[in-house]
């Protein structure tokens, strides 16, 4: 079911041209990977969906009605650029946010009392902002994101800042909301954890969507159709029983384990090749190299200059 | 809840439940008062060592014939010992060398020699005891010339003193003592004190929505809630301090003063400080202020309750609670949105200028105005709306037609409401942009973005 969309979006600043015809389509229970290089319009696309800026032309659904002013309500937003107020006290400063989310003052308390000591930080609600570390700082921002427990959330490079336990504390965080229902957009420039934890990705260039889909989709799109073949018996055979349609990239051979690597040069399906080599070879392993999300992404950026 | 009211509970609690605030909001009229008191309290203990003046009269008309002051104790010395005290003044014992030449009645001049610039004081109390000599002898010997006997006499009888008592006339026809002294007085603080608030508290603002930008909570917040919200909550929120603290001055004052007038009334000795104290308050033009008490008549400090009592102080603190709020919201927004769109102090203070000037060149007319409170410039200064919130105040304690606050006020009203259009349309753009100072043409530009 789609939860969310956002339709041929235009924005245009006094000459520069941030977002260029961009379309956007969420399904319920996503987690939505919002891709792109610095300056691509990741961060004005999120500011129109939080409202916090109006697009030039295009329009933004949300359950399949039009956006309105009341949706901030449903929806909780992580900045990149985030802060609080230093010199005020944590617990003061997590109660006001959550009562500008439209919360009333017993429900947040009771939620933030959880969240608190879910995260084990109870004695933190007297101290001063500036007195926490940045990691320390981070979480509560998040605690004040998710809150509302809105529908949709949007974290823009949530992890920046963490430490690799508190990461991994925050991812399982994420998964878990969206166990509950909620449908998350996730912007970043970490790949590995966009692989981690995203469903589906949107690839933002240049002002530009260049990229969308399922992130295997995704992924096979771009694999490079090679191949690493560990085998044991006589080399000698294989160029001739592979023929033209397969380039050989590497061969080595030593007294414990014999390599090659193949690549497929008009993209015929995997069990030609391993029915070509077999019959030739013992084969130990086989394996189709995949790209990456990292080797995805910067293979696309650049190739669309 | 209101989100702007959220917001202004915010900016208002943390503000006022700061001990800080407590401590200044009660210490500041303290000081104040000793401020005003001290520099009368220092004058009456001024270093009572006096200067001593060594004098070489040449025309010997002044022998022996110049009285010392507190200041200043005159010396003669014989004309020998010019030269010898001339030279070494540094060391001679005296502070100045008097020459005063043979034929001073042709010149009119005597030369004092030292080596440090002589003090206003000596050279005052030389002035005077030199012209009071001589034209008592010039006097002498022109009666003797004439030849009537008590001349002299009849002639000091002509001198005059008039105390103009002002009566200030209501409509409906009762007067009402006035004071001249009281009215600038009172006209000169309240002035003052706007705009020392209304820079005070829109400096906090300023302050405010910098912070809120260079800690980058801005974004968080206009997720949820509009950024005009989010502007107008810490603009009203601080409006709402700023009140708070003028009405603890108020009753603070009015404690004291009604205090003062229950202990102290018919008090005799009360009437040096009452004195004092008047003395420096009014130290604009303090003159005439002064002479009411030299007098001495014991009632003086009963009728200077009544002249304060005659002021229309009801009006006064209604019109100033009127001018602060509409004069800071016309600043205060003006300021916020160029907060809003630098990044840093460095910058901030480069379009900050632009916008206090109108504010300072008010307290630089100020003195011109309660000189002459119904003059062109008191006028036009207390209907543009950038200088009436401190001009009108000055007028006020002298009697403005009702119909002229009025009009003031419209005007300031107005102006505000447009200073608030303006800055939000700046600010909302200006809280998201980092990282370069704007122009003012680009200020300009976001005034037509749509959003």
């Amino acid at each position: 079911m789609e939860f969310f969309k956002a339709e041929n979006i235009n924005k245009n600043f006094s000459g520069f041209q941030a977002l260029t015809d961009v379309t956007i389509s969420i399904e319920k229970g996503q987690v939505f990977g919002l891709l792109g290089p610095n300056g691509a319009g990741k961060t004005t696309l999120i500011r129109i969906i939080n409202q916090i800026t109006a697009p030039d032309t295009g329009r933004v659904f949300i359950e399949g009605r039009p956006l309105r002013a009341s949706d901030i309500y449903n929806i909780g937003y992580l900045p990149e650029e985030r802060g609080l107020y230093k010199k005020m006290k944590v617990g003061e400063q997590a109660l006001y946010l959550a009562r500008l989310k439209g919360l009333d003052r017993h429900t947040a308390l009771k939620r933030l009392k959880y969240w608190f000591k879910r995260f084990e930080i109870q004695d933190w609600w007297d101290k001063k902002l500036m007195e926490l570390s940045k990691g320390m700082q981070q979480k509560i921002q998040f605690i004040c994101t998710i809150l509302h427990e809105p529908k949709l959330l949007i974290f823009d490079e949530p992890f920046s800042g963490f430490d690799p336990i508190n990461t991994q504390i925050l991812k399982e965080e994420i998964l878990n909301l969206r166990e509950k229902g909620a449908t998350i957009i996730f912007s970043t420039h970490n790949m590995s954890s966009v692989e981690e934890i995203c469903d589906h990705i949107a690839l933002i260039h240049k002002s530009k969507k260049i990229l969308d889909g399922n992130i295997f989709d995704v992924k096979n799109q771009y694999k490079p159709n090679i191949f690493d073949v560990v085998y044991k018996g006589n080399f000698t055979d294989i160029p001739r029983v592979l023929g033209n349609a397969y380039e050989i990239i590497t061969h080595n051979e030593n007294d414990r384990v014999n390599e090659m690597t193949i690549k497929h040069l008009n993209g015929a399906n995997n069990s030609d090749l391993l029915m070509k080599i077999a019959p030739s070879v013992e084969i130990v392993s086989f394996n189709e190299r995949i790209p990456s999300m990292n080797e995805v992404f910067i293979n696309v950026v650049e190739n669309h200059a | 809840m209101n989100k702007t009211f959220i917001i202004f509970k915010r900016e208002y609690l943390t503000r006022v439940k700061k001990k800080s605030f407590l401590l200044l909001t009660i210490l500041t009229p303290l000081l104040f008062g000793a401020l005003m008191f001290l520099p009368a309290y220092l004058a009456t203990r001024e270093n009572k060592e006096a200067h001593k003046v060594a004098v070489v009269d040449r025309s010997t008309i002044f022998l022996g014939n110049l009285k010392d002051s507190k200041s200043t104790v005159f010396e003669f010395i014989p004309a020998e010992k010019y030269e010898t005290v001339k030279n070494d003044i540094k060391n001679s014992g005296y502070y100045a060398l008097l020459e005063i030449p043979g034929n001073i009645l042709i010149t009119n001049k005597v030369m004092a020699y030292s080596h440090k610039q002589i003090s206003i004081d000596v050279k005052q109390h030389i002035d005077n005891q030199l012209e009071q000599k001589l034209e008592e002898q010039k006097r002498a010997e022109l009666v003797a010339r004439i030849g009537v006997p008590d001349l002299e006499e009849q002639m000091n009888k002509t001198k005059t003193r008039i105390s103009v008592e002002t009566i200030k006339m209501t409509d409906s026809g009762t007067g009402k003592k006035g004071s001249t002294e009281i009215a600038m007085g009172v006209g000169y603080a309240a002035g003052f004190l706007i705009y020392i608030f209304v820079f005070m508290y829109g400096s906090m603002v300023m302050r405010g929505v910098l912070e809120e930008k260079q800690n980058r909570i801005v974004e968080v917040i206009i997720s949820s809630a509009k950024p005009v919200q989010l502007m107008m909550g810490k603009i009203l929120g601080l409006a709402a301090v700023g009140l708070t603290q003028f009405l603890i001055w108020v009753m603070l004052m009015s404690g004291i003063f009604v205090g003062a007038k229950a202990m102290f009334i018919d008090d005799n000795t009360m009437q040096q400080m009452a004195q004092s104290q008047t003395q420096s308050l009014m130290s604009v033009q303090n003159n005439q202020a002064m002479e009411m008490f030299e007098n001495g008549d014991p009632n003086e400090f009963e009728k200077i309750v009544e002249k304060i009592e005659g002021i229309n102080f009801p009006q006064i603190i209604l019109s100033f609670l009127i001018y602060f709020i509409l004069g800071y919201l016309l600043y205060s927004s003006l300021m916020a949105a160029v907060a809003s769109a630098v990044d840093s102090e460095e910058d901030m203070n480069q379009f900050m200028l632009p916008i206090t000037i109108p504010l300072i060149a008010s307290i630089i007319m100020l003195m011109n105005v309660i000189k002459n409170p119904e003059g062109a410039l008191a006028i036009w200064g207390s209907y543009i709306p950038f200088t009436s919130p401190i001009i009108m105040l000055v007028r006020l304690p002298f009697g403005v037609p009702w119909w002229e606050l009025l009009i003031s006020i419209t005007v300031l009203a107005l102006s505000a409401y447009g200073a608030i259009w303006i800055a939000a349309k700046i600010y909302r753009t200006g809280i998201l942009m980092y990282g370069k100072k704007p122009t003012w043409k680009e200020l300009g530009k976001w005034l037509r973005y749509r959003n």
